[in-house]
């Protein structure tokens, strides 16, 4: 870790100034520690958001939804009654991704913004795009075991980690973001980040000084049958090969709509509503799952060491779906409950 | 710069520099090294401490961001000549081996105990609205922050379920 | 003067005769109480004053040289001290076990990726840290081969033949023929390697974290060029070694050359990363195992082949057939082996080298066996165990083997178990499987002193606690050899100022240190009863009162000033009378998913017969740990190396899976009561390795029960897992 000056503003303005400046935000800092550990990340301004007022609040939005503060560590909101009631898979997500002491400190704006744990990102010997543009993609050609098959590029095959963010992305939430001249905008959650393409070091579409003040989350959808699934190397602690969130609501025996995202597998937490087209209006079935997963899986790109993604990806989906449909005889999921 | 942190109920003010952990600080600078450094980057546990009550990785924190805190680190938990219930245990269910991650397994533990009784569900919770009982899975997962390479995994986790039941009773 | 005696000959059961009562109790261990509140102080936490922060440089390449080495500009960085690049003292990895001389040095030369090259040393470790990476290079680099599968250098085992296994196939009535590959894999002790080097004139004090403390200081002193008796090493507590501190590493190497350069104390410590780059790996293997057997199943003979990897120079091989030459019968029997020279990281022992992955591929053939032969497969193992060493000749010295299935198959509930695929409860297949265990044991010299003072013992040896309970048996030994609860028994380790033990590994220490107190002990006893005025044999020591006859005294009365007693065990001829090993059996049940692959362990038990137990609680968790272990190797773990650079990709422990809480349940361990009268005069066997040993096929092949899907290629990760299931789509 290299020296840095550590500031801790006291408002929102004097932040966005800093990170105008060229400064780097810290709140959890799980990740960010462990990144300029390796020197990785060398900022010479760390900004400590962890302090500034109203941010860590959840509450009610007018139209049914929720506003979740950018520094709600994941624990809190994991374990807000609301969130368990409303928006299931949010919670299970959330319980699903690192560990206790990780989510006591990782905060709701800290988790999207967590950077790839590609191993070849990580390791400094070896050529990275995302970390040093231009060095080359290490990872196509050797271990992409935890690495991407959709939304990559030629110059990086990195997958987002987030599991939070799968299910953000399922859900249809909003980030609220604060500019710099101190209007706030909101941005799907899907568009805060960009894809890889040629620049795989620009991650999210924030411009400087911007900060993440919350995400919106609307009003839940009633009655619907919410199941993150996750599968991975060990049972528990460690980042997803693939992972589903699914929020599906049942019309007696057909399905009348199903939100779905992805992790694992994408360039970024993945959501494609032509999978979910092919769902609405029909009766579960495998097939009917294994023809939606073909979809998601059209434009998939695999490595020979991460080749088994797309296999997978399409049983875990068809999986999922199983569950939350009843196909599998087994109660693999939560009830949202809108009330 | 200065910093003063609040560990185990003592103050100590501190000149450090910003990049210095809270692992590094406790370890190096206060000579607490009950709380161990097992991989640095908050994959292991064996530096969990509890901030304001909370379990946390001492190892991914800088020290100053903790002014004001309440800091309790193992030497908090119990010293040798006086035990806290939930070491006592971790000794009779020899819930170690080597003891490296003994620590964090058993700061871990203290603070897990809390968040079920907060009924705080996890990943492996039948039910979001009601987490039910605190059974050897349920211990399991919410441990699975703390490795141990000993694998004393049964003996941590018999014990963790004997101070629960016994706070539960008590 | 030292008592040196040689198991020459099967030895009276003294400890069954003695009269304290605590030896196999499970008794908690004496050092708990320091554990659980972070007080025992590992090597990287002496108290030592004004000490500098090494940290460890790191090769980018992975062969090569060192041409230049920008120093300029990080000597200038505020609290740098030094910069030790290229000392042609530096090792190029750690000492393998027992090797008792310095490994491979040339301080310019880089042979695998991630070789620690220097360390650069400061007031802070944050300065030196930064400092370290810093650092700039130029190399010139040389091509090197990090594929084990097209290595151009390999070297062959001579082939080693019983019999015609050749014919044997030709005529066998069912047979198997596979190839079983296994991944690399690592010890991953919770703690890193760390030292805190600390010099005196021309003497050094090495706070370490060593698992052989009387060969580790060989090693360092070689080293670093210096003379044995100049090397203290002090390693009272280890935090988990698993073999990977069997030798001298290089952050010791490095912590002494900087602090005796420097005139001041120094401590390095290996990231987490650096201890996955360099610290001594376990091989990957590719193994093939042919089985013929009869109609019945009884093995005609037995084929195991296997490739293993190392660096150039590295005087290691994964003993892989280890457990093959002995477990089961066939008199047809051919071993070869084939290692790979390449530029990965080094390879050397981790917990039980050898069969911890050869008896997965082993156990695996057997059950694959068992299906071709329509045989039950704890039948299938029990038919082939053999009257005597199938090669030698040589009866067991104990064995349990046949006990151990059957007592483990009776209470896991194993009649309970049904065809492959015909348990499934909602998307979960479940089914059960089943492994032999077995760890050859070994006796090695070994040497305490136990000195009794008026009011308790005190026993001194060189050997360490890496985890495994030392402190505790020691502790029971001498307190039940000299009537004397375990509180007033003090036992120090972990000085190489004292006699000089076994060290930790291979299984041999408890049994090897534990035979050495129990001979000095036997020694005080003697000179009690001849201050009893009887024969050893009648005198009765319990609760510090000695009896003889209708005589009864306060030991603190017969002792007017301490007796002291040193004695060494040695290996003798025993050992040419029978082969000692130790057995058992895993059962393990599991859930498969049939759509995701994914795999968990609902249940899992170990019955062993080890010899004399000499601490219940703390040999169980000894068990505990070794079929976690073999969870990990089944399901989890594997070192993935970059086929281009060769080092190791899954660096961390994000990337590296060992077992989390979650990966396993609660697990049943039985012992069986044994004696092992020729393994040594405690009759007791090593525990540490035989846990792991077969375990990992227990899960395996309870998944192939479950699903169908039959594991070749460990571990079975989803994927690995989801090929097979596709295949019955």
């Amino acid at each position: 870790m290299r020296p840095f000056d550590y500031t801790r503003p006291e408002n929102l303005e004097v932040a966005s100034q800093a990170l105008t400046d060229g400064a780097t935000p810290i709140a959890g800092g799980t990740n960010l520690i462990d990144l300029m550990k390796l020197q990785i990340m060398t900022p010479e301004h760390v900004v400590d958001l962890t302090r500034l007022p109203g941010l860590s609040d959840i509450d009610g939005t007018p139209d049914g939804g929720m506003r979740i503060g950018a520094l709600v560590s994941n624990s809190v909101l994991a374990g807000d009654p609301t969130v368990r009631r409303a928006y299931p898979v949010l919670a299970r997500a959330l319980l699903a991704g690192a560990s206790g002491q990780i989510r006591n400190k990782a905060t709701t704006g800290g988790n999207l913004l967590q950077r790839t744990r590609c191993p070849y990102f990580y390791d400094t010997a070896m050529p990275c795009n995302k970390r040093e543009p231009n060095s080359g993609c290490s990872a196509q050609g050797g271990i992409a075991r935890m690495c991407a098959i959709l939304g990559t590029s030629p110059e990086c095959i990195a997958a987002h980690p987030s599991d939070m963010a799968v299910a953000m992305r399922a859900l249809d939430a909003q980030v609220e973001i604060r500019q710099t001249s101190g209007e706030t905008r909101t941005l799907p959650v899907g568009d805060l980040y960009l894809l890889p393409g040629d620049n795989p070091a620009k991650e999210y579409a924030l411009e400087a000084g911007e900060v993440i003040t919350a995400v919106i989350l609307p009003a839940p959808v009633s009655g619907a049958r919410q199941t993150y699934r996750k599968v991975r190397d060990r049972a528990s602690y460690a980042f997803a090969l693939v992972s589903v969130a699914a929020v599906v609501k049942m019309d007696g025996d057909t399905i009348e709509s199903a939100q779905l995202a992805f992790g694992g597998i994408g360039a970024k937490p993945w959501r494609d509503t032509e999978v979910e087209d092919v769902l609405a209006g029909e009766a579960p079935s495998d097939e009917l799952f294994a023809k939606a997963a073909d979809v998601l899986l059209r434009d998939a790109w695999t490595e020979e060491s991460n080749a088994f993604k797309a296999p997978l990806a399409k049983r875990t989906l068809i999986s999922a779906l199983r569950d939350a449909t009843g196909l599998s005889g087994e109660t693999h999921f939560d009830m949202g409950d809108a009330a | 710069m200065d910093v003063t942190l609040s560990v185990n109920g003592e103050t100590h003010k501190l000149d450090i520099e910003p990049r210095v952990t809270l692992l590094d600080a406790l370890r190096d600078r206060l000579g607490l090294t009950g709380s161990k450094k097992g991989c640095d980057h908050g994959q292991c546990g064996a530096c969990t401490v509890l901030v304001n009550g909370r379990r946390v990785n001492s190892c991914l924190s800088l020290a100053v961001m903790h002014e004001d805190d309440e800091i309790t680190t193992i030497e908090g938990i119990g010293m040798p000549d006086d035990l806290a219930r939930l070491q006592q245990d971790f000794v009779e269910c020899d819930g170690y081996q080597c003891g490296y991650c003994t620590p964090g397994q058993i700061v871990s533990a203290t603070a897990a105990i809390e968040e079920a009784k907060l009924g705080w569900p996890s990943y492996v919770s039948p039910s979001l609205a009601d987490m039910g009982e605190l059974t050897d899975e349920e211990i399991a997962e919410r441990m699975s922050g703390n490795l141990c390479r000993c694998s004393a995994y049964p003996g941590i986790r018999q014990a963790i379920a004997r101070a629960a039941e016994a706070e539960d009773k008590a | 003067m030292t008592r040196t005696f040689r198991m020459n000959e099967v030895q009276p059961r003294l400890l069954d005769e003695t009269g304290q009562g605590i030896i196999g109790a499970p008794l908690v261990r004496p050092e708990g109480h320091l554990k659980v509140s972070g007080q025992a102080t590992y090597a990287a936490e002496a108290k030592v004053e004004n000490l500098a922060h090494g940290v460890l440089v790191r090769a980018t390449i992975t062969k090569g040289r060192v041409l230049r080495v920008d120093e300029a500009g990080v000597r200038d960085m505020p609290g740098v001290l030094a910069v030790h690049m290229t000392d042609e003292r530096m090792i190029r990895n750690p000492a393998q076990g027992m090797m008792g001389e310095s490994p491979v040095r040339d301080g310019k030369y880089i042979e695998y990726l991630g070789q620690p090259i220097g360390v650069v040393v400061a007031d802070t470790f944050e300065q030196a840290r930064d400092a370290a990476q810093r650092l700039k290079l130029e190399y010139s680099e040389e091509e090197a081969e990090v594929d084990p599968d097209n290595a151009s250098e390999t070297e062959w085992t001579d082939k080693e033949d019983y019999g015609d296994i050749d014919m044997a196939m030709d005529k066998a009535a069912h047979s198997v023929d596979e190839e079983y590959i296994t991944a690399a894999h690592v010890a991953g002790a919770m703690e890193p390697h760390a030292a805190i080097a600390v010099w005196e004139g021309d003497k050094v004090t090495l706070h370490g974290s060593c698992q052989l403390v009387q060969f580790n200081v060989k090693e360092l002193a070689d080293a670093l060029n210096i003379e044995e008796e100049n090397v203290r090493i002090l390693s009272p507590y280890i935090g988990g070694g698993f073999g990977s501190k069997l030798g001298i590493s290089n952050e010791a190497v490095a912590a002494a050359i900087a602090a005796k350069d420097l005139g001041r104390p120094v401590r390095v410590v290996m990231s987490r990363q650096q201890v996955f780059d360099a610290v001594l790996r376990r091989t990957e293997t590719t193994q093939r195992i042919r089985l013929a057997a009869e109609a019945d199943g009884t093995l005609l003979g037995i084929e195991h082949r296997d490739r293993v990897s190392n660096l150039p120079n590295e005087g290691f091989s994964e003993p892989t057939n280890q457990a093959t030459h002995f477990l089961y019968g066939g008199a047809n029997r051919r071993y070869r082996q084939e290692t790979a020279r390449i530029h990965r990281n080094p390879s050397g022992s981790v917990r039980a080298p050898g069969e911890a992955v050869g008896m997965v591929a082993l156990e695996t053939a057997m059950d694959e066996l068992a299906e071709a032969s329509g045989v039950d497969p704890v039948e299938l193992r029990l038919r082939n165990i053999p009257e005597t060493h199938p090669e030698t000749g040589l009866p067991y010295s104990a064995r349990m083997l046949a006990e151990c299935l059957k007592d483990g198959a009776s209470s896991f509930g194993w009649d309970q178990r049904q065809s492959p695929r015909a348990r499934r409860e909602g998307d979960w297949f479940t089914g059960m499987g089943v492994a032999s265990a077995a760890r050859m044991n070994m006796l090695l010299p070994s040497e305490a002193r136990v000195i009794l003072t008026p009011t308790g013992a005190i026993v001194e040896t060189d050997m360490t606690d890496i985890g495994t309970g030392t402190y505790a048996i020691l502790g029971q030994i001498a307190g039940e050899m000299l009537g004397l609860p375990r509180e007033l028994v003090e036992v120090r380790l972990g000085d190489s100022s004292f006699p000089k033990a076994a060290g930790s590994g291979g299984s041999f220490g408890a049994a090897s240190s534990g035979s050495s107190v129990f001979l000095a002990c036997k020694a005080i006893r003697d000179q009690i009863a001849d201050k009893m005025g009887c024969g050893g044999d009648d005198l009765t020591l319990s609760n510090g009162l000695a009896r003889c006859g209708n005589v009864e005294k306060k030991l603190e009365d017969l002792i007017d000033s301490d007796i002291v007693e040193v004695a060494q065990i040695k290996p003798g001829d025993t050992r040419k009378e029978a082969f000692s090993s130790g057995f058992g059996a895993h059962f393990a049940e599991v859930a498969v998913h049939a759509w995701t692959g994914e795999v968990r362990v609902k249940r899992m038990a170990g019955t062993f017969a080890a010899g004399r137990i000499l601490n219940e609680r703390t040999a169980r968790s000894q068990c505990w740990g070794g079929m976690i272990w073999g969870i990990g190797t089944a399901l989890t773990e594997a070192a993935e190396h970059d086929p281009r650079r060769g080092h190791i990709i899954t660096r961390d422990f994000a990337n590296y899976h060992m077992p989390a809480h979650l990966d396993v349940p609660q697990l049943d361990v039985k012992f069986l009561e044994e004696r092992d009268d020729y393994a040594n005069p405690i009759q007791a066997k090593g525990i540490g390795e035989l846990g792991i040993s077969g375990a990992g096929a227990a899960v395996t092949n309870a998944i192939y029960n479950a699903c169908g899907v039959r594991i070749r290629k460990f571990p079975a990760h989803p994927d690995v897992v989801l090929e097979g299931l596709m295949a019955f789509d």
